[in-house]
């Protein structure tokens, strides 16, 4: 066994350093850093994904014919861990991470040739259709119609907790084709151009103070038949082997050693008047360390069993819950390192362009919001509650 | 980057699983819980022929040259059976300071004999007063014509009735008076002025306190060169925390399995215990820091060999993350296993008090974790 990287992947770490050095600007780091909702407006995210595209590196989990970087597992774990040291932007996952596999493993070759080149160069901008008002958890209940007429579905109902569907120019949606008795059946997966006419976004601003959520209607929305994935009534499962990627993206703990090292910088520095000396707080920014570090430890493991071509088993619901609940922690430690500073709301955003002198430091600024958004990680996604019957069914055997 | 068990592992946790689960049954638990020594000889002779007993220890003096995740594979086949055998004691630390500290001479004569399975060793360390301090002994060795004496008193002395050395740590006393550096004094058992008071150690083995009366001690009883032993024993601690985190993994298992099929099999309202929502995200959360806990203790092993700020932080981190989590897989055994938990007729109660053992030995959670924060700077050491 062996914890470091092999001379070949630590030329490919210092050759994603180097890109990074040249290619990741102060402005975008800034605007990365005060940006404390889940995802990188499209200006900052978009921005970053062209420089990605540019360099080949815009899909790194894609297979070589759709543009994919041919990268192992342990070069896409080197790729994401140095990304997250260096803070490049959190660039929307919902299409290259999200509806870009389920293209490719499900999609016709025009919807292949059509859409992957979009998704990769930035042009298309994408939201994920999935949860409705009574369809959270019990996503599969869900009820917006597509009913079929002649060579289009013609749609209606509701979505909501929709990520960016006020900038984005597509949206991936489950919708029923069929009643029947399995809510799982009759569900389609369509891909539906956000400007059809029908199609209306409400605004959901959440508990930060951030605009990244909506909810979208649909009112008899005519999108084409060939627009549907795969077969008519399959769509859960593709569904479902999506949501696998949404989970168990694998590589999280990266992030997280970023975002304490933030609140760890915090903590030492004058403006919290040294938080670090308060024991309580050293002591549990120790305990988040050593969380992550497990975490870590728990990815590695995953990825040496990928690179053997080993089936790591049913750990993506680990991961996520971990994943979770550490954020939560690190951006809990936050609040109590700024200590009254806390106290002051800035409703402008974003944080990078405001107009005024904020009324404390400015990287004091995306803590509390970060805290107060960062509930939702243990509810989007599939919520810990539901990862913990997956791990009692799939790990557990129950 | 590979965490994949090489053919070699794979083929010493085969076969360590086996010999556990052949061996070390509740019955066999049942007849040792009243041997003197607290374990089994003849079972010890065994782990010798099976190459168990020279494994860390060096090629050049009879061992296997493994290292400690080599020892962890086997300290984790050793929790599920709650192995009582010294190989912590033995191996573990006694062999790991002779290799750390010892002179040549004293390596060729105590290495070669525990890879044979000839020499139980023990280490007393700990003092009331330090807590688990490893800097802090007052235990004081004065030079005398031509040797040492030693006086003070020993706690938590793992297995010190049965080893046939025991190696202490004490100050050297200065020409005037006061205490100087620490070292470590090879005591055979039976030394006079050794006085022993043995008692059954919590989840199995035995343990004693140990004073030492004007113990008198040839020259050669100090182990190495007389120079500071404290960077020695920090580093064997690490690694023994390291193995005792692999030991604690195997109790957990075999905790969560054996509460796992007993909420299937137990009824309750009409239905297993395991049909309930409440009792499955339980058994998901222990699951969970089984897992945990295997990451840090295999994490730990893997830094066995770091640079001693990085080694200590990953012993730390993975003291006091094994620790809670032992804690939470242990008390959450118990509860499942309702009012049957908390009666000593299932051996679920055994293992509970091994991992209690497992959290206090060399301090618990809040202990480690302090000494993380102190480690990274967070706080002063």
């Amino acid at each position: 066994m062996d914890l470091t990287f092999n001379a070949e992947e630590r030329a490919f770490e210092q050759e994603v350093r180097d890109f990074l050095a040249t290619n990741l600007t102060p402005e975008l780091k800034r605007a990365t850093a005060l940006t404390p909702s889940v995802f990188s407006d499209p200006d900052i995210g978009m921005a970053w994904q062209r420089k990605l595209h540019a360099k080949g590196w815009g899909a790194p989990g894609w297979p070589v014919e759709h543009g994919g970087p041919d990268w192992t597992p342990a070069q896409r774990w080197i790729f994401e861990a140095e990304c997250a040291r260096a803070g490049v932007p959190n660039v929307n996952v919902m299409g290259v991470k999200m509806v870009g596999p389920v293209i490719i493993g499900f999609g016709t070759a025009e919807q292949k040739n059509f859409y992957l080149p979009r998704i990769l160069s930035g042009e298309d901008y994408w939201c994920q259709g999935y949860s409705e008002p009574g369809s959270g958890s019990d996503l599969s209940s869900l009820k917006t119609r597509a009913v079929r007429e002649g060579d289009d579905y013609i749609i209606n109902g509701t979505k909501i907790w929709t990520t960016h569907a006020h900038h984005a120019n597509r949206m991936f949606a489950l919708v029923r084709t069929n009643e029947s008795e399995r809510q799982q059946d009759g569900i389609s997966f369509i891909l539906i151009d956000m400007k059809s006419s029908g199609i209306t976004t409400r605004p959901i601003l959440t508990i930060g103070g951030d605009h990244e959520v909506n909810q979208v209607f649909f009112d008899d929305v005519r999108v084409p038949v060939a627009n549907r994935v795969g077969e008519e009534g399959k769509g859960w499962t593709y569904g479902k082997y999506l949501l696998e990627f949404e989970r168990g993206a694998g590589i999280a703990s990266a992030k997280l050693r970023e975002a304490l090292r933030t609140i760890s910088e915090l903590a030492v520095s004058d403006v919290t008047g040294r938080a670090i000396d308060d024991p309580d707080i050293a002591m549990r920014m120790s305990e988040v360390e050593v969380d992550i570090d497990a975490l870590e430890m728990t990815e590695l493991r995953v990825l040496s069993a990928l690179q053997t071509g080993q089936n790591p088993g049913a750990v993506s619901s680990i991961l996520k819950l971990r994943n979770s609940e550490i954020r939560q922690a690190v951006t809990k430690l936050g609040v109590d390192v700024i200590g009254n500073d806390g106290l002051a709301v800035e409703p402008a955003r974003p944080f990078y362009k405001l107009n005024h002198e904020p009324a404390i430091p400015e990287e004091l600024l995306p803590v509390v919001p970060e805290y107060l958004n960062g509930r939702a990680y243990t509810i989007f996604g599939g919520s810990s509650e539901i990862q913990r019957d997956i791990i009692a069914k799939m790990v557990l055997g129950l | 980057m590979d965490l994949n068990l090489s053919d070699e592992q794979r083929l010493l946790r085969e076969s360590a699983d086996r010999f556990v689960a052949e061996t070390f049954t509740a019955d066999h638990r049942k007849t040792t819980a009243n041997e003197p020594l607290g374990f089994s000889a003849a079972i010890w002779k065994q782990f010798a022929e099976l190459g168990w007993l020279a494994l860390p220890i060096s090629e050049s003096y009879g061992g296997l040259g493994g290292g400690a995740v080599d020892v962890g594979i086997l300290m984790e086949a050793f929790g599920r059976g709650l192995v009582t055998e010294p190989y912590l004691s033995t191996v573990v630390i006694g062999a790991a300071l002779v290799t750390e500290c010892g002179t040549e001479a004293q390596k060729q004569a105590i290495l070669p004999e525990i890879a044979e399975g000839g020499l139980y060793l023990a280490m007393a360390h700990s003092e009331r007063a330090a807590r688990f301090d490893l800097g802090k002994v007052e235990t004081m060795a004065t030079k005398t014509g031509d040797g040492w004496r030693l006086n003070g008193a020993k706690t938590a002395v793992l297995d010190g009735a049965a080893a046939c050395q025991i190696i202490v740590s004490a100050r050297v006393a200065n020409a005037n008076g006061s205490s100087g550096k620490l070292c470590l004094f090879v005591v055979p058992a039976g030394t006079a002025g050794l006085s022993l008071r043995d008692y059954s150690r919590l989840g199995g083995g035995r343990g004693c306190s140990l004073d030492l009366k004007n113990v008198q001690l040839p020259a050669d009883a100090l182990l190495g060169d007389g120079s500071d032993a404290l960077p020695a024993i920090e580093a064997v601690v690490d690694r023994a925390m390291a193995a005792l985190g692999a030991e604690a993994v195997g109790i957990m298992q075999t905790l969560l399995q054996t509460t796992l099929e007993y909420t299937k099999i137990r009824k309750q309202f009409g239905r297993p215990l395991s049909a309930n929502q409440v009792i499955r995200h339980r058994l998901a959360d222990m699951a969970m820091q089984c897992d945990e806990a295997r990451s840090m203790a295999l994490r730990a092993a893997l830094m066995a060999n770091a640079e001693p700020v990085a080694r200590s932080r990953a012993a730390s981190g993975a003291k006091a993350k094994i620790g809670k989590c032992a804690r939470f897989v242990a008390e959450q055994s118990v509860q499942l296993h309702g009012a049957m938990g908390v009666t000593e007729e299932l051996d679920i109660g055994l293992y509970f008090k091994r991992l209690l053992a497992f959290d206090t030995l060399f301090g618990g959670s809040a202990h480690h974790y302090r000494r993380h924060a102190a480690l990274s700077g967070r706080t002063q050491a």
